[in-house]
């Protein structure tokens, strides 16, 4: 309900501004301000409202219809050749089968391996675990999953308009066929009130389009043909006008697609890092295998025997299950994380890189600075009266397409339609020049430009540039403005202050980053004294200025060569190769299909500050595996506690002195240890999933913090968790 | 009581005093710095570079460094073999001691080549005095060998992007001229003075207060006690050892001697500080060690100092404390002290029987000897704690959501598997080979009764600390074991050649390749390792990795032992 009203609000400012637009002889500008200005006036209404609303959703950790999956994911997952990737859990699944036999033979009148049930209750134990680890990687799955599913739903089977090229000599036809037979390469049409079917590329006109199925932010965009706002996804519904678009992937292509498979585990990967953590938790395996066979003929020495099930539930408890059970989830988790927001990774490796960014190029543009610059103020020279220089500029703007040039008609808030424009010619801004404006019928002749352009007007006319005025232009520029000097007939009038405005609260995020130990980069065209006050009052660490896009590239390379990693964001077909370059290039989504094909992540937001997140995100992956493996092995001081003194009591009771957690008797203190390994699996699936949270308090702070959450903490609560454990299993055994 | 804690509290402090300095020498040796010593042993060291066709400026990779190593180690078993088989018809032999059976002779040559220094014979009677020169020679040789080994690594922790790492005879000459031996020379004579003989004269006689004639062994002792302690080699002249009153006439030179065995070990420490130019990483893991020394050597001395709780039980009062297999003129709490330092570094010299220490103390040697890694033995004790300090890295890189780096360098799936092997294989070869033993020992009691005076829990502590001994390349033993059969000549001899390669292969393999790998600059995030968390966290990796996977071992051996005396 909410999408229509809005759609009709935008509809309506479109007709009644368009038609006043109209009359002023400046269609295509007019046409493009009326937009904006209706769009501003949506999105202040409900922008941020929705995206909250858009994020929340299904953040509930435990859905009853994915933990179903997930619970049937479980026992799928319990075929040892999928086991096999895992090599922790697959020696658990080994010990079970085990454990079974033993079940069986003891059943079958066997009398030296203790009681059945017992033997029993060590095997369903071990069972569980298999079934807990299962659970957590299926249920990140689902997750994920379900997370793509909905961003893939509403594109799936709605209607194309497909133009087919009927023959040479004959118009195109157009004709309605099911989105999922479109192919790459296909052109179709859409319309106002149209479901974009596909992504792709607009080839043909431009449309305003709401993007919030995919975004969750409601304020409408405006995507046009050539250029880098060019793309367009499936889902998205066209608001205004007609568009053309060549489809640019494959059915079952898109990078949704190829994240769903990722997430599905069919073409994931390890990452490199997750592989050197497997062969750690391998090596440790390795470990207690050695420790718990050797054990065998220590027994035998001292008279021991030691049943398999005490000789399983130790080896079980020992090696690294926690870790090893959820390992798989945290990566698939990060992924999701990176999903919920907004956020498409072509890689897990690329999420993992991200928490190791060094270096962050962001364009000021959008990033560190709202938008475009704004005229904030007119200046007119001395003598010159105030409405008749604010007239000037605005006629002198009238044609001028830039974002600058539209701001400077906002602030002079003067209907533009009382001009007589007619004969007019308006003079576009030219690399030589430096200038541009309007000779008006009557031979008035209004420039604006940079200072020294118009002072070169002026001073070859013969006229002298005022004082007054060439000390406002250094006096906008020390503080970081723009000043754009308009002059009439080689006179000067006056001058417009351009200023950036710094988005609110951005100084934080830049201090937050460069306690991460993450440098900022500015990236603008402005000249370097403007760069220089904007880096610093934004608080960014370095910039280049008058950048080129061959300026970042070389950035990027120079950076790398010292050994750092580093990110950009970008959108333009130019900004492609450095995409490519930089080790985690995220590409908007609204951008070309050469820059998402360049970058390894999608941002379907389309927001220049969201390399903050994926930073933080990528952190948290890594971070949730390090605190894991550390409690899984801290675990162990408990563990050994438990079951070594059960071991040997019965021979050498002697050993009695070991026991220091006072466990009832080697059977309840064997259960409650293998239990306890059980339970601590399911226990642990929100924080594998949710991420351990990051604090940028620097690394030493960080790592005393987590050795003392994860470290002291999987020391201590085991000895409190096997305790309470073997306070209810005595009551048995 | 006061006098001996002070005895051997000032005794470590005057190690620690002395190993800053020559700490600080040994980095300048191996940086190439100019050294006082220069003028003097310039010449010698071209006269060895000259007859070995060495070219001193060449450097090598990491490979070239170990095939070094390796083919140098290997010349000197043939030649020990050759001369330990045939010391009987061959010169310097005044006491006409036979040669060796061959597996004694592989155990010993292995042994004296790894730096192990396990002995399963008796110098008095199982030597001439040619073999011990030989054994003498390696002494030097092989500590040579370990500490040029951790030069490789020193060195290539200070590279920033390199593969060419030094040059493995040069290190190895430096650290045989211009460390080992004069030092060895100086303890050497002050030994001399002290009344341990040097003479290549056979047995001496005296005639006891009882009126019995006994023959004295001697021969050239002074100076392998002296590289014996100095490399923390550990094979005595004598059986004894330094327990022996003419290996260690006195308080005075116990102290001396004592010093020495973990003097380089501690200074190698401080080079590593001076070449790599962060001392506060050096004192960081100085710091690691010591606190890891301490927690073994304090109730040691303490368990040693109450006495024996099963004599106590007698009724008996022990005034000196557990005095069982100690020497009068040592006491029990420099008797601890030695015991611990010499099992720590891979020293294995004793000024006293561990066999016959109390229950804990005897497995807080074995401890110290399973962690191999605190100070551990001259260059391959940082080697052992270079692993640690890998997976410590690793393990913390991830808690503070970092790729793991350290000293600018990513540790990746490669150089984790090399640590995973290593640190996986000392508990293998230690757990395997008392496994195997136990194994043969329990299936047939009766046939390999002479192994052990001791059965039961004491027993399985004597075959456990044999192997524990061998694979940390010690050489001490827990004496109650009859070891001079083929099967534990050969068993030990194994697992000395496995505990002695590969873990020296293993870090210069990842220094190597960390070396060659791009240098990655310190950021704000970049984990520091030189602060006192990360001391934690490899400790936590250290108490974790070596010692819990001995817990059940212990359990049933010295802890048995423990709580049945209780």
């Amino acid at each position: 309900m909410k999408l229509h009203w809005r759609r009709t609000l935008v509809q309506q400012n479109n007709i009644e501004q368009g038609n006043a637009c109209s009359a002023a002889q400046v269609k295509a500008i007019g046409f493009k301000i009326c937009i904006i200005s209706a769009l501003k006036l949506v999105s202040k209404n409900s922008a941020s409202k929705n995206k909250i609303m858009a994020k929340n959703q299904s953040n509930k950790l435990f859905e009853p219809a994915l933990i179903n999956t997930a619970l049937k994911q479980s026992f799928i997952k319990l075929n040892p050749r999928i086991m096999f990737r895992n090599p922790v859990m697959f020696t658990v699944e080994i010990c079970t089968a085990v454990m079974l036999a033993v079940c069986i033979w003891i059943a079958t009148g066997e009398k030296t391996q203790g009681s059945l049930l017992y033997n029993l209750i060590v095997f369903g134990v071990l069972f569980l675990t298999l079934l807990f680890a299962n659970f957590a990687e299926a249920i990140a799955e689902a997750r994920g999953k379900a997370q793509a599913d909905s961003l893939r739903k509403t594109r799936e089977e709605t209607p194309a308009k497909w133009i087919q090229t009927v023959g040479e000599m004959y118009v195109n036809e157009v004709k309605i066929v099911p989105s999922s037979q479109l192919k790459k390469g296909d052109v179709f049409l859409c319309e106002a009130g149209d479901m974009i079917p596909m992504d792709g590329e607009i080839i043909w006109g431009i449309a305003t389009i709401d993007e919030s199925a995919i975004t969750g932010e409601s304020a409408p965009v405006i995507r046009e043909s050539g250029g880098d706002k060019s793309s367009v996804t499936g889902g998205t519904k066209v608001l205004s006008d007609k568009i053309k678009v060549r489809v640019t992937t494959e059915p079952g292509e898109s990078f949704l697609d190829k994240m769903i498979a990722l997430v599905e585990g069919a073409s994931r990967q390890k990452t490199p890092n997750e592989i050197a953590l497997t062969i750690l938790l391998a090596g440790f395996t390795l470990v207690f295998i050695i420790v718990c066979i050797t054990l065998k003929p220590f027994g035998d020495y001292a008279n021991t025997p030691i049943t398999i099930a005490a000789f399983i539930s130790l080896f079980v408890c020992l090696i690294p299950t926690t870790i090893g059970g959820l390992l798989s989830a945290i990566g698939i988790a990060g992924m999701d994380r990176a999903l919920r927001a907004n956020v498409i990774t072509k890689s897990g490796k690329a999420v993992e890189t991200a928490g190791d960014l060094d270096t962050l190029l962001l364009d000021k543009t959008g990033t560190i600075t709202i938008g475009n610059r704004k005229a904030t103020n007119f200046y007119p020279a001395n003598g010159i009266d105030a409405a008749a220089f604010t007239e000037a500029c605005t006629l002198s703007s009238l044609a001028d397409e830039t974002p600058e040039g539209k701001s400077i008609i906002e602030l002079a808030n003067i209907n533009v339609n009382t001009f007589k424009t007619d004969g007019a010619k308006f003079i576009m801004f030219t690399a030589e020049t430096r200038s541009s404006g309007i000779d008006l019928h009557g031979g008035i002749k209004i420039r604006k430009g940079a200072y020294d352009a118009i002072k070169n007007i002026v001073t070859k006319a013969g006229n002298g540039f005022p004082e007054e005025t060439a000390e406002r232009v250094r006096l906008i520029s020390s503080n970081g403005g723009t000043p754009l000097v308009v002059s009439e007939n080689n006179r000067v009038l006056g001058v417009i202050e351009l200023q950036d405005i710094i988005k609110p609260g951005i100084q934080e995020r830049f201090a937050r980053l460069r306690k991460m130990g993450v440098k900022t980069v500015m990236v603008t065209g402005d000249n370097p004294l403007t760069a220089k006050f904007i880096a610093e009052k934004a608080g960014v660490d370095d910039f280049i200025a008058e950048a080129k896009p061959e300026d970042k590239m070389n950035y990027i390379k120079q950076e790398q060569q010292g050994g750092k990693l580093v990110a950009m964001m970008g959108d333009g077909t130019n900004d492609a190769p450095a995409l490519a370059q930089a080790d985690v290039g995220v590409a908007m989504n609204s951008g070309t299909a050469a820059a998402k094909e360049a970058g390894n992540m999608v941002d379907l937001d389309n927001d220049p500050t969201k390399l903050i997140e994926i930073v933080e995100i990528g952190k948290q992956l890594l971070m949730t595996r390090g605190t894991l493996t550390t409690f899984s092995i801290a675990n162990d001081v408990a563990k050994y506690f438990a079951i070594v003194p059960a071991l040997f009591i019965t021979s050498i009771p002697a050993l009695q002195g070991l026991n220091i957690m006072h466990l009832h008797s080697p059977e309840s203190a064997i259960l409650s240890a293998v239990i306890f390994n059980a339970l601590i699996i399911p226990m642990l699936i929100p924080l594998a999933l949710k991420g351990a949270a990051y604090k940028p308090i620097g690394a030493s702070a960080l790592l005393r913090r987590n050795l003392l959450i994860f470290g002291l903490g999987g020391v201590i609560e085991p000895f409190i968790g096997i305790k309470l454990l073997d306070l209810l299993v005595s009551v048995w055994f | 009581m006061n006098t001996e804690i002070f005895g051997v509290v000032a005794t470590f402090i005057i190690t620690v005093l002395l190993a800053i300095p020559l700490g600080r020498y040994i980095g300048k040796v191996y940086s190439g710095d100019k050294t006082w010593l220069d003028p003097i042993i310039n010449p010698i060291d071209k006269l060895f570079y000259k007859a070995g066709g060495i070219n001193p400026t060449k450097e090598m990779t990491w490979q070239q460094n170990l095939v070094a190593l390796l083919v140098i180690n290997l010349v000197w078993f043939l030649l020990s073999m050759l001369v330990l088989m045939n010391m009987s018809w061959l010169p310097l032999n005044p006491d006409s001691n036979p040669s060796m059976s061959a597996d004694l002779a592989f155990n010993t040559t292995i042994s004296f080549v790894s730096n192990t220094n396990l002995q399963h014979y008796s110098g008095e009677s199982g030597v001439s005095y040619l073999g011990q020169l030989l054994l003498m020679f390696f002494q030097f040789v092989s500590a040579g060998a370990g500490m040029a080994a951790c030069a490789v690594v020193f060195k290539a922790m200070k590279e920033k992007n390199s593969d060419k790492l030094g040059n493995f005879y040069v290190y190895f000459i430096k650290s045989c001229t211009r460390v080992l031996l004069p030092i060895s020379a100086v303890i050497a004579i002050v030994l001399l003075f002290n009344g341990t003989p040097m003479t290549f004269q056979g047995k001496d006689q005296f005639i006891s207060l009882q009126g019995d004639t006994v023959n004295v062994s001697r021969g050239p002792a002074a100076a392998m006690v002296a590289i014996k302690q100095i490399g923390t080699n550990g094979g005595g002249y004598f059986g004894v050892n330094s327990a022996h009153p003419l290996e260690n006439p006195n308080y005075v030179t116990n102290m001396m001697e004592n010093i020495c065995i973990i003097l380089i070990p501690i200074a190698m420490i401080f080079a590593l500080g001076y070449i790599i130019k962060r001392k506060r990483f050096a004192w960081m893991i100085f710091g690691v060690m010591t606190i890891g020394f301490l927690l073994l050597v304090i109730p040691s001395i303490y368990q040693e100092m109450k006495g024996s709780n099963a004599i106590h039980k007698m009724g008996l009062v022990q005034k000196l404390g557990s005095m069982e297999g100690k020497e009068v003129r040592f006491g029990p709490a420099a008797s601890a002290y030695w015991g611990i330092t010499t099992t720590v570094t891979s020293n294995g010299s004793v000024n006293a029987m561990h066999d016959s220490f109390t229950p804990l103390t005897g497995m807080f040697a074995m401890l110290g000897m399973m962690i191999n890694s605190f100070y551990g033995g001259v260059g391959v004790g940082f080697l052992n704690f270079y692993i640690f300090i890998i997976i410590a890295v690793f393990i913390s890189g991830l808690m503070v959501g970092r790729t793991p780096e350290f000293l600018g360098k990513k540790i990746e799936a490669k150089e984790m598997k090399i640590a995973a092997i290593i640190a996986l294989l000392h508990p293998f070869l230690i757990l395997v080979g008392t496994a195997i033993a136990s194994h043969l020992y329990a299936q047939n009691p009766t046939a390999y009764a002479a192994w052990l005076n001791n059965p039961g829990s004491h027993g399985f502590g004597e075959m456990l600390y044999e192997f524990t001994s061998s694979s940390a390349n010690n050489g001490s033993g827990f004496e109650g074991l009859g070891d001079n059969t083929p099967f534990w000549n050969i068993a030990c001899g194994l697992v000395m050649v496995m505990g002695r390669f590969l873990p020296i292969i293993g870090p210069v393999a990842i220094a190597g390749i960390l070396a060659k790998k791009k240098y990655v600059p310190e950021s704000a995030g970049t984990l520091k390792t030189d602060t006192s968390t990360f001391a934690i966290m490899i400790f936590a990796v250290i108490f974790i990795i070596a010692a819990l996977s001995f817990f059940p071992a212990l359990a049933l051996g010295p802890l048995a032992e423990y709580f049945g005396m209780r």
